[in-house]
């Protein structure tokens, strides 16, 4: 497929320029399109959250914004930037590795299974990108590493190994080895989907408390509506590799539009 | 004549010869290490090119005779103007031929560290030689040191086919022995004791030592 690349404008300006636009983005896996023409604008210090079945694209969505995967067309904006192209001789190019080096360092991101480094303490998970990649003093990472464990209460375990951490306690390490990095865009896939029930509220919790004293962009895909409906702004509900409805926690949960909204709410109320 | 007798009349060949297998199994076992390391990750390159070169020389030493490797390199390199020293070429050539095994055992291990492990070190922004080196890489060594402790007894095995271009090792010290004194039985015995000693009682025990110390760090143990 040809994408007129020059109906894409090379930079996003203005006080009111999103801090993530998804412009036309089409994602495809072979003859599988899992994401179709994706428009999705996220504000500065926003929270929106992305609902919806399994297999609708929400993973994609987030692991296309983190570069694990590439797109088929359309256009990425972070921070006023393109994401997945940068500007050569007045027009839009796909992205080389230096420019996604530098945009990648405003985005951070939370998987479902944590992904720690098993190798690594939860202190050393936490100051090896600030060392490695930010190049900063091991001295300087792990007073900002400890501030961030202690943030998210595991500031006590901070020389245990993953292995012998809980689900909860390991995706709250997760979460503060990605904010040691600074991103400006935060992501969140499913974070509490792997952990027992009794420990969701540790994570939750902190991402709760991030919402409320940071000003993060925050992009999170769950399960959890009533979470959702809590701290979010906006929330999204994909079907289908589309966004088939979007508005506030009330608008949506409350009173949807479309009849698939619906019937997805009401399958995720009776699964409860 | 006792067989104590024989150690104390033969103890300065043997020993000698002893020292020169431990040499020359201590620097086989690193170029086996590094070949195996470059060889292995070579395989994984994005590169065709790279990839090809990689299994050329897989192929070529698993696929050929160490001994007929060894005489190649000794006898047949310096024709193409590249010549070793027997010692050189003794070691060299046993590291390259089990080089050759590790670097299908790096490769694999490499290849089953969990992709969720790349991905959260793309994340956090790492190169891609960073990723390799401190996040995957540790993390494959825990994997594949069980099969390496397997390939450290085979390499100082193959170190005694050095014998045959004349290294002064174990096995030629050996030899030696046996053609001064025909004392088939007492010299090859002490050689099959040593190697045996050597392997069971040096090199296994170290290489479990090595294990149980990454599966600490990895906070498995
Ligand atoms: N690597 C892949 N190769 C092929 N298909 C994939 C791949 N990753 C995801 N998909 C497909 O893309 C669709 C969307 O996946 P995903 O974004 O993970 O959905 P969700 O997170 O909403 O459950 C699914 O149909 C899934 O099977
Ligand atoms: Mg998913």
């Amino acid at each position: 497929m040809t994408d007129d690349m020059s109906r894409y404008p090379l930079t996003l300006e203005g006080d009111d320029a999103p801090m993530v636009r998804f412009q036309n983005v089409t994602k495809k896996y072979g003859d599988l399109t899992v994401l179709d023409r994706l428009d999705l604008d996220v504000g500065a210090g926003e929270m929106v959250t992305i609902i919806g079945p399994s297999g609708s694209g929400k993973t994609t969505v987030l692991r296309m914004l983190m570069t694990l995967e590439t797109i088929d067309s359309g256009v990425i904006y972070v921070d006023g930037e393109p994401l997945t192209h940068m500007e050569r001789n007045g027009r839009l190019v796909r992205a080389n590795a230096a420019h996604m080096r530098r945009m990648r360092s405003k985005i951070g991101m939370c998987f479902q299974h944590f992904n720690l480094f098993p190798h690594m303490t939860a202190l050393g998970n936490c100051m090896e990108g600030p060392v490695q990649v930010l190049g900063m003093s091991k001295k300087e990472a792990e007073e900002r590493a400890l501030e961030l464990l202690d943030m998210v209460g595991m500031a006590e375990k901070r020389d245990q190994h993953p292995a012998r951490l809980s689900g909860g306690q390991q995706q709250r390490v997760a979460i503060a080895r990605a904010l040691a990095m600074r991103p400006k865009v935060m992501l969140f896939d499913e974070v509490t989907s792997a952990l027992d029930p009794e420990v969701i509220s540790e994570v939750t919790g902190v991402i709760r408390a991030l919402v409320d004293q940071h000003n993060l962009t925050m992009l999170m895909v769950t399960h959890q509506m009533g979470f959702a409906r809590e701290i979010s702004d906006r929330v999204c509900f994909f079907f289908d590799g589309s966004i088939e409805e979007q508005g506030t926690p009330e608008m949506l949960f409350d009173s949807p539009e479309k009849e698939r909204t619906q019937q997805f709410l009401s399958a995720v109320l009776e699964a409860n | 004549m006792s067989y104590l007798d024989f150690l104390a009349a033969h103890s300065d060949r043997l020993i000698s010869g002893t020292l020169i297998t431990l040499a020359q199994f201590v620097l086989a076992a690193l170029v086996a290490v590094a070949a195996a390391l470059i060889s292995g990750l070579m395989k994984l390159a994005p590169l065709k090119p790279v990839r090809g070169v990689a299994t050329v020389y897989i192929e070529i030493f698993r696929g050929t005779s160490l001994l007929v490797q060894l005489y190649w390199i000794f006898f047949a390199l310096p024709l193409f103007g590249i010549s070793l020293d027997k010692f050189t070429a003794g070691f060299v050539t046993v590291g390259l031929c089990y080089g050759a095994y590790g670097g299908e055992l790096v490769r694999g291990a490499v290849v089953s560290v969990p992709k969720g492990q790349w991905e959260a070190a793309l994340a956090l922004n790492m190169s891609p030689l960073r990723r390799m080196w401190r996040i995957i890489l540790p993390q494959a060594l825990v994997g594949m040191l069980p099969p390496w402790g397997n390939l450290m007894v085979e390499i100082l095995k193959g170190t005694a086919l050095v014998a045959l271009i004349s290294v002064t090792d174990l096995m030629f010290e050996t030899r030696q022995i046996n053609n001064n004194t025909f004392l088939s039985a007492q010299a090859f015995g002490s050689a099959l004791i040593i190697y045996y000693v050597f392997a069971r009682f040096m090199v296994t025990p170290l290489m479990r030592w090595l294990e149980r110390v990454m599966a600490r760090k990895i906070g498995r143990a």
